[in-house]
């Protein structure tokens, strides 16, 4: 918390410390107008001078105006203040979650990084401006008070300070309990979103198994936890409060007793105790302001904590030098031919390593860091403009191999080359400009039919039309009213399944990407439309490298280099033809596919 | 549009009054507490009053033993005081945590019974902005707002009256400021409330926004939009703030400016009680007190006035609160609906038409029977209406015209609950939440035993993979976790569907991600979770349902052939080019 002031307020501290004045002068002409008061019914009125009544009177009414004035000046400068920054922090956040690796984001969970994109910064923002508007009144009010008690009898004003230490210690105490609670609170807060994320996203399963009462019920679970952990902050920050009353109210009691003696020595006289109990007033409701903003502010600095830890995420994939330049044959040091695993895998090996478009040498990664690895000792090379097509059953890892190629995660051993180069080498954009994509899951979103193609990638129109011609698309975009400019409900439930993976295509051939990926994205077309979809971008994209993952044989069978994976190990690799002959597994799918 | 959106407010008020309502009787016990820690506290000065009148015999002459009685009474009424608004906060914090539960559990309940299509086009995001932040707001206003003012009008009444009983020529100057004080406040009031609404507006629209992203963060960052992300997210986030900037700076003006009405009606007070001191109608020590009570009059009505912006960013986020729990559920079970029970499995549907939007049909005229236990397949191209066919079928929409029966009844006329317990579904979009392996298995059938669960994953032929996961069966599945594929999750959402009992099957491309081979072991489980049922296959590898009863190729909402494999592949029409398409 004390991070996020120190660098998201200090460039506002001079505007603040301007704001601070403007309150200040403000707050100080608010309280003439009580003494301006005094001094009539004291003083001018006795003179029975008519004039200088209305005088008085008049200005009392200018330091009316003046208060006014001033004070609405310093509210709107402290919403400035507080705009801006939160507007400042939400950048920094946002920018900051965008940016975390995919390793990150499985960390702190997608509903928690959204929860603190909203509701923790809004908890900011609140505090910011409250503590700006209602931080110097009260702070005047309270120091004013007590400098004024102790002009009036320094022991009577003795007794009312002694029972300050008292009150820091109570607040002081309910902050440090409360923040930890907020922070819980905030933790119940994801859960919360998670649940009603997750049951939207499921809402047709929950309906179709007649499950909505169990959610319901499920529900009132996390809702109740939320409320509970409410109530009990809460209670607790209730204790503030009433225990400021009864301290400064016995106090004042205090007061009135060593009052009395000191009257009754001598030392003092009855008007100051009356004076001083004038003043208690301003002081206990200086110290009731001050303890509401403590309940803004433990909330403000959980939130606070909350948004900084996600602030201060070191990068975890940062561009290493000493993978740089990776151009002397990785194989030059292994001296005899036999002991080199590529080349029994059937690897070319004497090819310029910079016309090898993707390289995968000696890879190993386990997601989880612990159990069996993910991929375990793979080694490939594609050369430009070729095709690979991986196939495998389920969790075999054929999806982690696409996460490793564009660097969503690093590897735990080996390397990967891109056009000659170790990917983790490789400024993320240049690396990622090479590719088009499309996951397994891919996302479209609530935008036109073009906006979810491009991006907001520089891509012309005519760039747009063609790749909507060879993803298949131009057809059902031409049917749709709008073309398309037609808008895309949330994640394209206007499409068909298979329109939506037109969409997707499009959208990776859309900047004509060196490396094209299609993540089994082709499950819900139907098999002409696959069959012609392939030809076509085969013929356009002649120096696309492309890497096809399926579950069908046919829409690999024509790859020049398919990869056959079980459990993360390769246990085939070769042609179609070659396959057939000596992997057992793939001309097993295949001929069970092909229906021979 | 104004005057709609001023009885939507007078609504808003309204539908927060009942929920309060429902604490009527806690409700009453804090107006006692209110009264008394306010009465308590008010005796307190004057019992100063009173000590302080013993001490004034000055030196020598103080009488201790009432300075001590009063001292003691003082002490005792202040903590009480104290004690009684301690138990108010709570009192009001217990009131406001079950306003807000009963809130969020009705937006929930409805989020739960609106139509499906509802979440097609309303953002995850703002919805959640709703149901926390909007609620959270009109929360706190509830649990601080309520007994400000409710202490407001206590301390306000108890001035009034004395100010009267001192002179009620001096009150007449409240004649002119106080109506001021209110028409200010009105007016400003009149500018603040669209502001606060657009203010949560545009939350919900960040939010709606930030979800949606973080929600897409890896296609994003795959095709290096992170700035451009970024630039997007800006313009919304300086909306966001600019909305909440105003909509503050606005609300902070009442107060000054009450607070100003407040030092005018003091001036005016002194000027006039000296002119009325001066025709001799007022002694000196009535105007100080006059003053006194005045200033009491007019604190509160200081600090109420600055609840009103808190008020009315209140009323504008339970106004989006309330909007969404008025959307218009689907529609009720028919009165005397009935219950399906005992099913066989006959399906008919006869020329139905339907469109998810007036005026555009998707389905024009579609006419078939399903024999129980028999296999139904459903081909055809790709945005033909297969997937609106299942939306049909369990009734997530009903048709515009004609009718669907199960077992000759009209499904209009049952239960929604029954009818969809019927059917045992699994699609394309699997869907698992948060919550162990076993959990996600037998969410369907809350009775299932570890047995049954592990029987059907071992069918389902995921049982291996679980037992290899580190906590197996108790592995938590994370949301987008990243230790299952897509192909894993098709297969545990089939070990789901084989622990239902229902009589009617709908398999929405159910194994598009896995694998043939593993599709093939399968098969067999598949094949007896189809045993005895009616089936509805979607699938485009037509080579897993060439054995089906009836193959039904839809194409642009019409059934164009129907018939057996042999039938159809005789026919040289759609079903035979779409056929021989997967083996060029």
């Amino acid at each position: 918390m004390k991070q996020i002031i120190m660098k998201y307020l200090k460039p506002y501290f001079p505007r603040m410390g301007v704001g601070f004045l403007v309150k200040f002068t403000g707050t100080i002409m608010d309280l003439c107008i009580p003494y301006i008061l005094a001094h009539i019914i004291d003083t001018v009125i006795l003179s029975r001078d008519r004039r200088l009544i209305f005088g008085w009177g008049a200005l009392m009414i200018v330091c009316s105006l003046l208060a006014v004035s001033f004070n609405i000046i310093a509210n709107r400068m402290a919403s400035r203040v507080s705009a801006d920054a939160t507007e400042q922090i939400r950048h920094d956040l946002f920018s900051r979650i965008m940016h975390l690796s995919n390793a990150q984001t499985d960390f702190y969970t997608k509903p928690s990084l959204i929860s603190r994109m909203t509701s923790d910064t809004y908890n900011l923002h609140q505090m910011l401006g409250r503590i700006q508007r209602l931080g110097v009144r009260a702070p005047i009010l309270l120091i004013g008070g007590i400098c004024v008690t102790f002009t009036l009898d320094h022991a009577m004003a003795c007794v009312l300070l002694a029972v300050l230490p008292l009150l820091g210690f109570i607040t002081v105490y309910v902050s440090r309990r409360s923040i930890p609670m907020f922070s819980g609170l905030q933790e119940a807060n994801d859960r919360f979103v998670r649940m009603v994320r997750e049951d939207i996203a499921g809402i047709r399963v929950i309906k179709a198994l007649s499950k909505t009462d169990y959610e319901t019920g499920k529900f009132q679970t996390v809702n109740r936890e939320v409320v509970e952990r409410e109530r009990k902050n809460g209670m607790v920050m209730a204790i503030i409060n009433p225990s400021m009353n009864i301290l400064l109210n016995l106090g004042l009691v205090g007061v009135i007793l060593v009052g009395a003696y000191r009257v009754n020595g001598g030392t003092s006289e009855v008007g100051k105790i009356l004076a001083f109990t004038t003043y208690f007033t301003i002081i206990l409701n200086a110290m009731m302001s001050i303890s509401k903003m403590f309940t803004v502010l433990s909330k403000a600095i959980a939130s606070g904590n909350r948004i900084w830890y996600v602030l201060e995420a070191e990068d975890d994939m940062g561009i290493l030098a000493k993978y740089g330049e990776a151009q002397e044959d990785p194989e030059s040091q292994d001296g005899s031919e036999a002991q080199d695993p590529e080349s029994q895998d059937g690897l070319e090996t004497q090819d310029d390593p910079a016309e090898q478009e993707i390289c995968f040498d000696h890879v190993t990664f386990s997601y989880l860091k612990k159990g069996e690895a993910n991929i375990k000792d793979l080694s490939f090379r594609i050369k430009k403009g070729e095709t690979l097509g991986i196939i495998g059953e389920i969790g075999s890892g054929k999806s982690t191999i696409i996460n490793l190629m564009m660097r969503m995660y690093d590897v735990d051993e080996g390397r990967i080359l891109i056009a000659g180069k170790d990917v983790r080498s490789y400024e993320p954009s240049v690396l990622k400009k090479k590719f088009g994509v499309v996951f397994q899951n891919d996302t479209i979103f609530e935008d036109t039919i073009a906006e979810n193609v491009t991006l907001g990638r520089e891509i012309g129109s005519g760039q747009l039309q063609e790749a909507l011609l060879y993803a298949r698309a131009s057809e059902f975009v031409a049917d749709r009213e709008e073309k398309e400019s037609e808008a895309l409900n949330i994640k394209g439930a206007n499409l068909s399944g298979g329109q939506k993976q037109r969409v997707l295509i499009a959208r990776a051939l859309a900047a004509r990407p060196e490396i094209l990926i299609l993540d089994d994205s082709s499950s819900a077309l139907d098999y002409r439309t696959d069959a012609e979809m392939r030809k076509g971008i085969r013929e356009h994209f002649q120096d696309t490298t492309l890497v096809i993952i399926a579950q069908r044989v046919s829409s690999i069978r024509n790859a020049d280099h398919i990869l056959v994976l079980e459990d993360g190990v390769p246990i085939g690799y070769g042609t179609h033809e070659e396959l057939m002959e000596n992997c057992e597994v793939y001309s097993e799918i295949s001929r069970s596919q092909m229906g021979a | 549009m104004g005057t709609e959106k001023k009885r939507y407010s007078k609504r808003t008020i309204l539908r927060l009054g009942q929920y309060m309502w429902q604490y009527k009787w806690l409700l009453a016990l804090a107006m006692v507490c209110t009264l008394g820690s306010n009465l308590f506290s008010l005796i307190g000065p004057k019992l100063t009053g009173l000590s302080i009148g013993a001490i004034e015999g000055g030196r020598g002459a103080v009488d201790f033993q009432k300075v001590f009685y009063y001292a003691g009474w003082m002490a005792l009424f202040y903590v009480v005081s104290a004690l009684m608004s301690y138990g108010l906060q709570v009192l009001m914090l217990t009131i406001s945590r079950k306003v807000v539960y009963r809130m969020r559990q009705d937006v929930f309940e409805k989020l739960m019974t609106l139509p499906v299509g509802y979440f097609d086009v309303h953002q995850t995001g703002d919805i959640i902005s709703r149901i926390s932040y909007d609620i959270d707001t009109v929360n706190a206003s509830l649990s601080n707002d309520l007994v400000q003012l409710l202490t407001t009008v206590i301390t306000v009444v108890g001035a009034l009256l004395m100010m009267v009983s001192i002179s009620p020529k001096l009150v007449l100057v409240f004649a002119f400021t106080v109506p001021l004080s209110i028409l200010i406040t009105k007016n400003i009031t009149g500018k603040t409330r669209p502001l606060f609404r657009k203010r949560s507006a545009k939350l919900g629209e960040l939010n709606g926004f930030v979800e949606e992203m973080i929600s897409g963060q890896k296609t994003l960052k795959a095709y290096n939009r992170e700035e451009y992300t970024q630039g997007k997210f800006d313009r919304k986030n300086e909306e966001a703030v600019e909305a909440y900037y105003r909509a503050e700076y606005y609300g902070s003006v009442v107060g000054p400016c009450v607070n100003f009405i407040n030092n005018l009606s003091l001036s005016l007070i002194s000027v006039f009680g000296a002119l009325l001191y001066l025709a001799g109608s007022m002694r000196i020590g009535d105007i100080s007190s006059f003053v006194l009570y005045s200033r009491k009059f007019s604190g509160p009505i200081n600090e109420a006035a600055n609840i009103f912006s808190e008020l009315q960013s209140a009323l504008a986020a339970a106004e989006r609160v309330f909007r969404l729990i008025e959307e218009p559920p689907e529609p009720a079970d028919a009165e005397n609906a009935i219950v399906l029970d005992q099913v066989r499995g006959e399906v008919e549907l006869s020329h139905v038409q339907f469109g998810y939007l007036p005026g555009k049909t998707i389905i024009h005229d579609l006419s078939f029977r399903a024999e129980p236990g028999k296999l139904i397949a459903i081909v055809g191209p790709t945005g033909a209406g297969k997937t609106t066919l299942i939306n049909l079928l369990m009734r997530f929409y009903d048709p515009d015209s004609g009718c669907i029966t199960v077992d000759g009844r009209r499904n209009d006329g049952m239960t929604r609950s029954s009818l969809r317990k019927a059917y045992a579904m699994v699609l394309q979009d699997t869907w698992l939440f948060y919550g162990s392996i076993y959990e996600n298995l037998a969410y369907g059938k809350e009775d299932a035993t570890r047995e049954d669960v592990e029987a059907a994953a071992k069918a389902a032929h995921i049982h291996s993979f679980i037992k290899r996961l580190p906590e197996g069966y108790d592995t938590i599945l994370t949301d987008e976790g990243t230790n299952i594929s897509k192909g894993q999750k098709q297969l545990l959402t089939i070990a789901r569907a084989m622990l239902l009992d229902a009589k009617m099957l709908i398999l929405d491309e159910a194994t598009s991600n896995v694998d043939t081979r593993t599709e093939r072991r399968i098969q067999k489980a598949m094949l007896k979770l189809m045993e005895g049922k009616t089936c509805f296959v979607i699938a485009h590898r037509l080579s897993t349902i060439e054995n089906a009863d009836l193959i039904l190729v839809v194409n642009g909402g019409e059934v164009v052939e129907q018939g057996t494999h042999k039938e159809l592949m005789e026919l040289q029409g759609v079903y035979r080019k779409l056929y021989n398409a997967q083996f060029e």
